[in-house]
């Protein structure tokens, strides 16, 4: 019988050894899958309880921890929630989280690899793990005169230093409210979210990069630096520039604005028809340049790469394969061109830092809880998109359109801003977009600046980049500039 | 000369209550440091039902260490440790999700539950004193061989006792329990232990009959097929359990223990193989007829798919224990669907790891292998038998459950001997282990030594040949 029981003895230690080796595949091996899960309501639990890091502007925090009594330890507070919406995003229980408290959230929460040291300190000093804190690149003056200048219309402002590509001012609206959305009563926050995706007015789209639109003559910056850089064009050089030009093709013709020819000429130098925003010279270059010399140079400020992808941010499009008349209404950034509002901010900083386009980025620095650096970003060159002769050239062009030209709206006390308008038909049934563009000082740039109206609700032969987008620009640079 | 003299080796049999103490010193000490912790962490304070704890765990423990000492000295010194040591972890870790639960209900605005850990502290009681009364009156288990067939009628009984109307309630899709003056029991976990009595008491009678009659087939003794009755029968019992109660873990338990218990008595591997193909057929047969089998066994394949969540609570709790666990009182076991009883397993998987569950197993693999060795040293084939059963039916238990509850097998529902919430499982287990210590001194006592034969005695018996 002994020898039977034995037997049984070591059957007994296999069936143990079965569960510690299924045990140590779940618990050793499998358990970054399983965490990984999205149903996995205890990690949610936790890292929702976690002592979050703040999002500063300078040394302001605008997201902040504050704790709190319920079983969630802390509250995730938005000062200023629907100003600051399109970059930090939003950080729910149940709906994830956007912007910046996504794309941070390892070093928000503090789980970050980078963090890894930190996290032993706080072990051994036995004090709660406590998230590093992200400083974003925004001017807070910046970001609050672009959110009033547009008041009530539906639109974008993005701002960018020219010389480093920091985003100074990211605004979308409408906007809404993060708080909300990070309620710990969780059926409040549902609620919410519920009637911001109902809503028509799509306050949580950010127009600002994830959205792209037909810019218009802001466009014509692009050819224009085309025409520059080919060599065949100098500012005075006189363009072919009728109240109408036939397009090969078709018997649709290319017409101005305005149904007269550029200015009283039909030979306008590029800068008149730059200063006028003629549809017809920048159509004739158009056709001169080709297709695929515009794209070269569209690619060049950026198009066709996404930047900010952090918050999601789309490529901005020139189109793959037009035909001569196609590629006529391309030049003046209509048929299926089509820009983020951040594209065209780059476009103007691109030519105000002598044709060198940088990087676009948001964070400016990573710091843990007792305020040591983890990282700080450092400005990266995207792509010469013109050489500087031609960036000059194109600055005193610009220069001339808030002068003299359209851009007049623009203008400030001074200081001399370089700017272009735009105005974007689109659909018989829907209201134009309403674009400027455009940096301030001309000779030492401090601020580059795009700004997009979708919809400002006023009469459509009202709408004009000039007299709506322009003065919402010309807040940013002042608030920029100190002024 | 002095290498003759040391070739003789001399067993000094030794009682080891000194030893048992210390080790019983250590898991109240455990027990205890959990508590505390668990109260540290979640309350920021020392839990002011700690007395209570401490000397529900301690004293019970102390009691019956010396109801050992006066009445089974040569009783194995590491099997009641280990079972104080259970008790006591699973308290603690009842008493944690009772505290995580409670705050869940708080911050909802409701009124919290009553505690479930002073009730596992009174069962233990209650166990305890079972565990006395059984070490006190049966003062020698060859005494319960007297009644075989009665404990067989009783554990038969006790199985069927839920299907009466009245009397058995539904609870968690089987049919396992029975609800009397307002006390719910679970009368299997006691049908448990009459079997395995029954059981050996039956094979001692018939063991040569099933030993010698048989042919061989294959390079395998066979037995006769009218031999093959009482297999017969356990298969269609533990079948009806199944079927009838829904209860899969009870059916392979008890299954189970008769096979092994059969192999034991007969040594003959041809039971066993016959009876595992038994009992893989039906097996197969239940999960292609039987909805609530086949339903355990896609949770099995896939515990994530929806309407399933049983398992996968269980699974991402221990996940997120890790290798060393999320510590004691941080993580949230009360999040895992019946953490407290079925998945108790996980609740500290993830709050002791990976580390901590091993350890658990390993005390369980303690306990089954030193029932084991119980059973080798007993010296009465009856004796042999009963501890053997009870050894594997911890080894089966704890298996099955830890099996389920961590994906090995499909989850069957029995229960993690000594730590689930629940009385009746826990007072049963109580009185296993008391039955166990009783058979293991027995079986380490010192044999009364025969009278020394003289040496004129021998002269005198080489003169006559």
């Amino acid at each position: 019988m002994n020898s039977a029981i034995r037997r049984l003895a070591v059957g007994a230690i296999i069936l143990m050894l079965a569960l510690m080796a299924n045990s140590t595949y779940l618990q050793a091996f499998r358990s970054t899958e399983l965490n990984g899960r999205n149903d996995n309501t205890r990690v949610r639990d936790q890292q929702f309880s976690v002592d979050r890091g703040p999002i500063l502007i300078g040394n302001t925090p605008i997201v902040d921890s504050k704790e709190t009594n319920d079983q969630y330890k802390y509250q995730r507070t938005y000062s200023n929630g629907p100003l600051y919406a399109p970059v930090t995003g939003f950080y729910s229980f149940q709906f994830g989280r956007g912007g910046i408290e996504l794309n941070q959230n390892s070093e928000l929460n503090g789980s970050d690899p980078s963090l890894a040291f930190r996290r032993v300190v706080d072990v051994i000093t036995n004090r709660r793990q406590k998230g590093a804190s992200v400083t974003l690149t925004l001017n807070a003056a910046a970001q609050q005169a672009a959110y009033s200048a547009l008041g009530s219309k539906k639109g974008a402002v993005v701002a960018l230093d020219p010389k480093t590509g920091k985003v100074l001012a990211l605004v979308s609206k409408p906007s809404y409210d993060p708080n909300l959305l990070a309620s710990h009563d969780l059926g409040k926050a549902s609620d919410a979210w519920k009637s911001l995706n109902a809503s028509d007015d799509k306050p949580m789209l950010n127009r600002g990069i994830k959205e792209l639109y037909p810019p218009g003559s802001t466009f014509k910056l692009v050819t224009a630096a085309a025409a520059l850089a080919s060599g065949k064009y100098k500012p005075d050089t006189p363009v072919n520039s009728p109240a109408e030009l036939p397009l090969p093709q078709t018997t649709v013709p290319l017409v101005n604005e305005n149904g007269s020819n550029c200015g009283g000429s039909n030979n306008a130098t590029l800068t008149v028809a730059l200063r006028l925003s003629c549809n017809t010279a920048f159509g004739t270059i158009g056709l001169d340049l080709k297709a695929d010399a515009l794209r070269e140079q569209a690619e060049k400020f950026g198009f066709g790469e996404r930047q900010l992808p952090e918050l999601g941010a789309v490529a901005s499009q020139f189109p793959g394969d037009p035909n001569e008349p196609q590629t006529a209404q391309s030049a003046i950034g209509q048929f299926d061109v089509r820009a983020t509002p951040l594209q065209m901010a780059m476009v103007a900083a691109g030519i105000a830092n002598k044709g060198e386009v940088m990087k676009p980025y948001l964070v400016q620095n990573i710091r843990t809880s007792d305020l040591k650096t983890v990282s700080e970003t450092k400005p990266e060159s995207l792509h010469q998109a013109v050489d500087s002769d031609v960036a000059a050239q194109l600055t005193a062009m610009m220069v001339d359109v808030v002068n003299n030209g359209t851009g007049k709206p623009g203008r400030i006390d001074g200081v001399q801003v370089a700017g272009k308008t735009g105005t974007a038909q689109t659909a018989k049934d829907r209201p134009p977009y309403a674009w400027f563009t455009a940096f301030a000082p001309a000779d030492n740039p401090q601020v580059a600046v795009a700004v997009m109206i979708e919809d400002a609700g006023v009469k459509r032969d009202e709408i004009a980049g000039g007299t709506l987008a322009a003065p919402v620009a010309k807040k940013v640079m002042e608030a920029v500039l100190g002024r | 000369m002095s290498i003759a003299s040391t070739s003789v080796i001399q067993i000094i049999p030794r009682s080891r209550r000194g030893v048992e103490l210390m080790l019983l010193i250590v898991a109240i000490g455990v027990s205890v440091g959990a508590y505390v912790n668990i109260g540290l962490t979640v309350q920021n304070r020392v839990p002011a039902s700690t007395g209570y704890y401490a000397a529900g765990i301690g004293l019970l423990a102390l009691i019956a260490h010396l109801a050992l000492r006066y009445r089974a000295p040569y009783a194995d010194p590491v099997l009641l440790p280990c079972a104080v040591l259970l008790n006591g972890l699973g308290v603690a870790m009842i008493h944690r999700i009772d505290l995580g639960l409670a705050a869940t209900r708080i911050a909802k605005g409701q009124a919290p539950k009553a505690a479930a850990a002073p009730q596992q502290i009174t069962w233990t009681a209650v166990g305890v004193i079972l565990f006395l009364l059984v070490i006190l009156l049966i003062r020698d288990h060859r005494r319960l061989q007297a009644l075989t067939y009665t404990a067989g009628l009783a554990g038969l009984v006790l199985l069927v006792l839920p299907l009466v109307p009245g009397l058995g309630v539904d609870l968690n899709g089987a049919r396992i329990w029975i609800r009397l003056a307002g006390m719910s029991f679970q009368p299997g976990e006691f049908a448990k232990l009459c079997l395995v009595v029954f059981f050996a008491g039956y094979l001692v009678l018939k063991r040569d009959v099933l030993t010698l009659a048989g042919h061989r087939f294959l390079g395998l003794d066979l037995p006769r097929a009218r031999d093959l009755g009482p297999i017969g029968i356990a298969w269609a019992v533990s079948l009806g359990v199944l079927v009838f109660e829904k209860d899969l873990g009870s059916s392979l338990l008890f299954f189970g223990l008769f096979l092994f218990l059969l192999y034991v008595a007969t040594e003959r591997a041809g039971w066993l193989i016959i009876g595992g193909l038994l009992f893989a057929g039906g097996a197969f047969f239940a999960s292609q007829t039987f909805g609530h089998v086949q339903r355990r066994v896609d949770g099995w394949l896939d515990p994530f798919a929806e309407d399933r969540g049983q398992v996968a609570t269980g699974l991402m709790g221990q996940a997120w224990g890790g290798i060393l666990g999320r510590g004691l009182g941080q993580g949230r076991p009360d999040l895992t669907l019946y953490g407290q009883s079925d998945f108790i397993i996980s609740s500290f998987g993830e709050e002791l790891g990976l580390t901590g569950v091993i350890a658990i197993i390993l005390v369980y693999t303690l306990i089954i292998e030193r029932g084991l060795r119980t059973a080798l040293g007993c010296r009465d084939v009856f004796g042999k038998l009963i501890a053997t059963g009870l050894a594997m039916s911890f080894a089966l238990q704890v298996f099955v459950i830890i099996g389920g509850v961590t994906g090995l097998i499909p989850l069957t529902g029995l229960v993690t001997p000594f730590m689930a919430l629940g009385g009746t499982s826990l007072v049963a287990n109580w009185a296993i282990v008391a039955l166990l210590l009783r058979i293991s001194d027995q079986a380490r006592r010192p044999q009364t030594p025969a009278a020394p034969v003289s040496d004129e005695t021998i002269a005198m018996a080489v003169q006559k040949a």
